[in-house]
């Protein structure tokens, strides 16, 4: 082919066809690209020769305009061009005259060829730098002119792409302040715990050291990490491919390590027995028996004492997915007790009533209406907090009749041990509960009722307000909350 | 006792925990003269052992002498292993010896319960607190809190590790009461709630810092407690629970205390193992299903109940199909749903059609934007075209009038009996 001096530097034209001739590397062909792209040469007029010994040493000024492309595009593309098949240059420029002429969005259609072919070299190379950061084994040197002692860690590494400088940036990230050495035949990257790393050409294994101490401790770790009953041999290798091995002074356990496992577990299954004495000293209380004794320790007849048993309550099956059982709180000789519906998702995990975004609101219009939470005893209808999973939120879910009729001796036995002058139902599970179906909180909320010798206040509950978005302190809804409230006041005086 | 020799005691007894992850912490590097190591991103695994299973931390017990009695456990009071205990120091250098050779990025430390659980969660706390502050450490720490342990202990074993993790063990409580007396969920779930309290607490810190932009400390230089989140563990198949009450208990874990994980482990016989234990291991397909529906409830938008619901004889004893995964039996139980058209149909139904993964209904969104999609999108995009098949609509493909019954479906996707057999030796 007759060959003349092209018009842009080094590369050259035979008639239609274009030479363009780099260092192997992304940067470079970079340039060429844009020479390329400027000069609107067609990917196939284009022959790309990865040359580094007759490429251009320096690289020439940038074009006046550099073309935008996606950054999806650039990323891909320089993992890509790490890739050892020859025709990953082409296919660069390929793709990015596409997506300069009028495919902007290529990047985006996963299913065109060109895109899937970079997608499938970019992913090989990124596979391959995930196994080097993983499989490079460094051994300690002691260099014998190094002025702190310090040894420098060198490994031998065979990776399938030329990925060495792609990789280098995480072992340098990582062991910033160790000198380090990795050896391939594909490139040496070097670090001298500051500065660059820096690169030198390819070696043979023989430049590598042969081993290290600590080699054994690593050896017995992997093989004592190994579960012998759940050999899966297809997983290992299709994680850790059979190549890498030769490098990795574990590796070679392999074999034994499976041959021994089905023995292994023979044995084991073989050998149980009843359980026998104690070998590490005396075994401490369960739980339970814990708990019960200190309600023995407990004064009878207290509050104390009933948070006590409440804890391992599981009279309905609310107690299986709930933290923990949360029991009222308060004076026992409050004059005023307030029942919500259950405890919320805060409840549950602090273990005490009213202290999530409804407590809150609770505690604001309490205090509007001129009451002091710390001389009430407030509680719950329910005292496990009853949801529906969803992802990672817990959405409430009304305790039905069965869990309200379940949890009722609870709240019987704390008015009857409170002993309180007025009971404030805030909602209508609490309402039900205590005055029976007929309550309605709409119809007879702020006002009292007597009920079998003693006196009930009914009002909404305050994630009713909440969940209206009802809760600011102008809102007519909150308004008529506080005034209920307030009537406690007289009830109680 | 020689430090090989404890190595190899206490890496054996910490086998049986499943998890060896060591992703989703916060991004640090050793750049600029000080500290060891780094954490970026994704975890990496430096070596997977026969059963499978990455390596990517230094598993270890810090001792596995123990005071608790549970059946399933090799380190129980009982047990006639041979015991071994680590200093603090020795294990600070072996896994920065470890570390320093690329073996492993962090530690995942555990340990059997000695004197009483403050005791024991002090001594591991120590262990994190040496690696961070006397030697820098910037690697990966994962560490078991023991449950009942002193609320001051785990703020700090949170101001130090990367992750948290405690143990529901099984999946019921009262699967607990039998097997495991001095532990119950109750506690356990208290611990959880209160490393989830802490994080709460932490994230608002961190929302506070945002809205006052102008002012330090930045959110970036706040300490974090846990970066990388709490996770848990379960035994499967070491009592009679059900797939169907596994699932519900890993939904409301997952809910209630927004874990990072839930873990399955399929029971597998152990040395000098107590009689009340099954003698036969479970099928690992189990323990895969479990983890397939684990995922389809995390990121497919299924519902716990839903997996498991069906009549056939299978989801009525609550069990999972072993011979083809929860979301074709889910399709094959659901043809109503179906075909879903890829080029018209919302991100949800696309994510239930088999074959579809994430990634590559993400992939196929993104596409139609622009075109429509043709069988031949699936194949450059790798997803499993034929299971898909029979499922979608697309521009140059119709699954038929007349539809393949379910039964004739499952046959051709699910194994021959023999590959069965030799999978459950």
């Amino acid at each position: 082919m007759d060959r003349q001096p092209s018009l842009f530097g080094e590369a050259e034209t035979a008639s239609t066809q274009v030479v363009a001739r780099f260092a192997p590397h992304f940067d470079a062909w970079k340039v060429q690209a844009r020479r390329l792209l400027s000069d609107e040469t067609s990917p196939e007029h284009v022959w790309w020769e990865a040359d580094g010994e007759r490429a251009a040493v320096s690289p020439p000024a940038e074009p006046a305009s550099t073309p935008r492309v996606p950054k999806a595009f650039v990323n891909m593309a320089r993992a890509a061009s790490c890739h050892r098949s020859e025709d990953r240059w082409a296919l660069l420029y390929t793709v990015l005259w596409r997506i300069t002429h009028g495919e902007r969005h290529l990047m985006q259609l996963g299913g065109d060829p060109d895109v899937a072919r970079l997608t499938r070299y970019a992913k090989a190379v990124r596979r391959d730098v995930h196994k080097m950061k993983a499989f490079v084994r460094f051994r300690a040197v002691l260099e014998p002119d190094s002025e702190d002692c310090e040894p420098r860690y060198v490994a031998w590494f065979e990776p399938e792409h030329g990925i060495v400088e792609y990789a280098s940036g995480f072992f340098k990230r990582r062991f910033a302040n160790m000198r380090w050495s990795i050896l391939t035949p594909m490139g040496c990257a070097h670090w001298e715990g500051a500065g660059e790393v820096w690169f030198s050409a390819a070696v043979d294994k023989g430049a590598a050291p042969r081993g290290d101490a600590l080699e054994d401790a690593w050896r017995i770790y992997y093989r004592s990490i190994f579960n012998p009953a759940r050999v899966k041999i297809r997983a290992m290798q299709s994680e850790m491919p059979q190549k890498y091995w030769k490098n990795m002074p574990e590796a070679h356990l392999i074999p034994a390590l499976i041959r021994d496992a089905d023995r292994r577990v023979a044995d084991m299954e073989r050998q149980t027995r009843e359980q026998d004495a104690p070998r590490c000293g005396p075994r401490p209380a369960s739980p339970d028996t814990e708990n019960a004794a200190a309600i023995a320790r407990a004064t009878p007849a207290s509050i104390e004492r009933l948070a006590l048993q409440a804890k391992t309550c599981r009279n309905c099956a609310l107690w299986q997915p709930a933290t923990q059982t949360v029991f009222g709180e308060g004076p026992s000789d409050a004059r005023i007790m307030l029942v919500g519906e259950q405890p919320g998702d805060h409840e549950d995990l602090s273990g005490r009533p009213f202290v999530g975004p409804a407590g809150q609101l609770l505690d604001r219009a309490l205090a509007d209406a001129g009451l002091e939470r710390e001389r009430l005893y407030l509680t719950n209808t329910v005292k496990h907090f009853k949801f529906d999973s969803r992802g990672k939120t817990r959405l409430h879910s009304t305790p039905d009749d069965t869990e309200v009729r379940a949890c009722k001796p609870w709240l019987d036995s704390e008015i009857g041990l409170v002993d309180p002058e007025l009971v404030i139902c805030l909602g209508a599970t609490a309402a039900r509960a205590l005055l029976g179906r007929a309550a309605r909180v709409t119809r007879d909320r702020g006002r009292p009722i007597a009920w079998q010798d003693r006196r009930y206040l009914l009002t909404v509950h305050p994630s009713y307000l909440l969940r209206r978005g009802h809760a600011a302190a102008n809102a007519p809804d909150y308004r008529r909350f506080v005034s209920d409230l307030s009537q406690a006041l007289r009830w109680s005086a | 006792m020689e430090i090989l020799r404890k190595l190899e005691i206490l890496a054996d007894a910490a086998k049986y925990d499943a998890s060896c992850s060591s992703s989703g912490t916060r991004s640090r590097h050793s750049l600029g003269g000080k500290g060891v190591g780094s954490s970026e991103g994704s975890g990496i695994c430096h070596a997977y052992a026969p059963d499978g299973r990455c390596i990517s931390l230094l598993k270890i017990l810090l001792t596995n002498f123990c005071i608790y009695e549970c059946s399933y456990c090799i380190n129980r009071n009982s047990s006639g292993v041979q015991r071994a205990r680590f200093t603090v120091d020795e294990v600070v250098r072996l896994t920065l010896d470890f570390y320093k050779r690329n073996y492993i990025e962090g530690l995942f430390l555990s340990s059997g319960v000695i004197q009483s659980p403050d005791y024991t969660m002090a001594q591991l706390v120590e262990v994190a607190r040496q690696l961070r502050r006397d030697h820098d450490f910037r690697g990966y720490i994962h560490l078991k809190t023991i449950p009942d342990a002193d609320g001051e202990l785990l703020a700090e074993a949170g101001r130090f590790a990367d992750r948290l993790s405690i143990n529901v063990e099984l999946p019921t409580q009262i699967a607990l009461d039998d097997l495991a007396p001095e532990k119950d969920h109750r506690t356990i779930k208290l611990s959880m709630a209160r490393i989830r309290a802490r994080q709460d607490e932490d994230a608002e810190q961190r929302r506070a810092a945002r809205r006052v932009t102008s002012l330090s400390p930045k959110p970036r230089t706040l300490p974090r407690f846990a970066p990388a989140g709490q996770s848990t563990q379960m035994i499967v198949g070491a009592e009679p629970s059900t797939d169907a009450q596994i699932l519900s208990t890993t939904a409301q874990l997952y809910s209630s205390y927004k874990l990072k994980r839930v873990y399955f482990s399929a029971f597998s016989p152990i040395a000098d193992a107590s009689s009340k234990l099954p003698a036969r291991r479970t099928p690992l397909m189990r323990e895969h299903r479990l983890y397939q529906s684990d995922w389809l409830i995390r990121f497919y938008g299924y519902g716990h109940e839903e997996i498991t619901a069906g009549s056939d004889d299978t989801a009525a004893a609550g069990m999972l199909d072993l011979d083809v995964d929860p979301k074709l039996g889910w399709a094959l139980r659901n043809r109503g749903f179906f075909p879903v058209d890829l080029n018209r149909a919302s991100r949800e139904q696309l994510l239930r059609v088999p074959g579809l993964g994430v990634k590559s209904v993400n992939k196929l969104l993104k596409i139609r934007r622009w075109q429509k999609i043709r069988l031949e999108d699936l194949v450059a995009l790798k997803a499993g075209v034929k299971k898909a098949m029979p499922f979608i609509v697309c521009a140059n493909h119709h699954p038929g009038l007349q539809e393949t019954p379910s039964a004739l479906l499952r046959a051709r996707f699910a194994p021959p009996t023999v590959a069965q057999q030799a999978f459950d030796f």
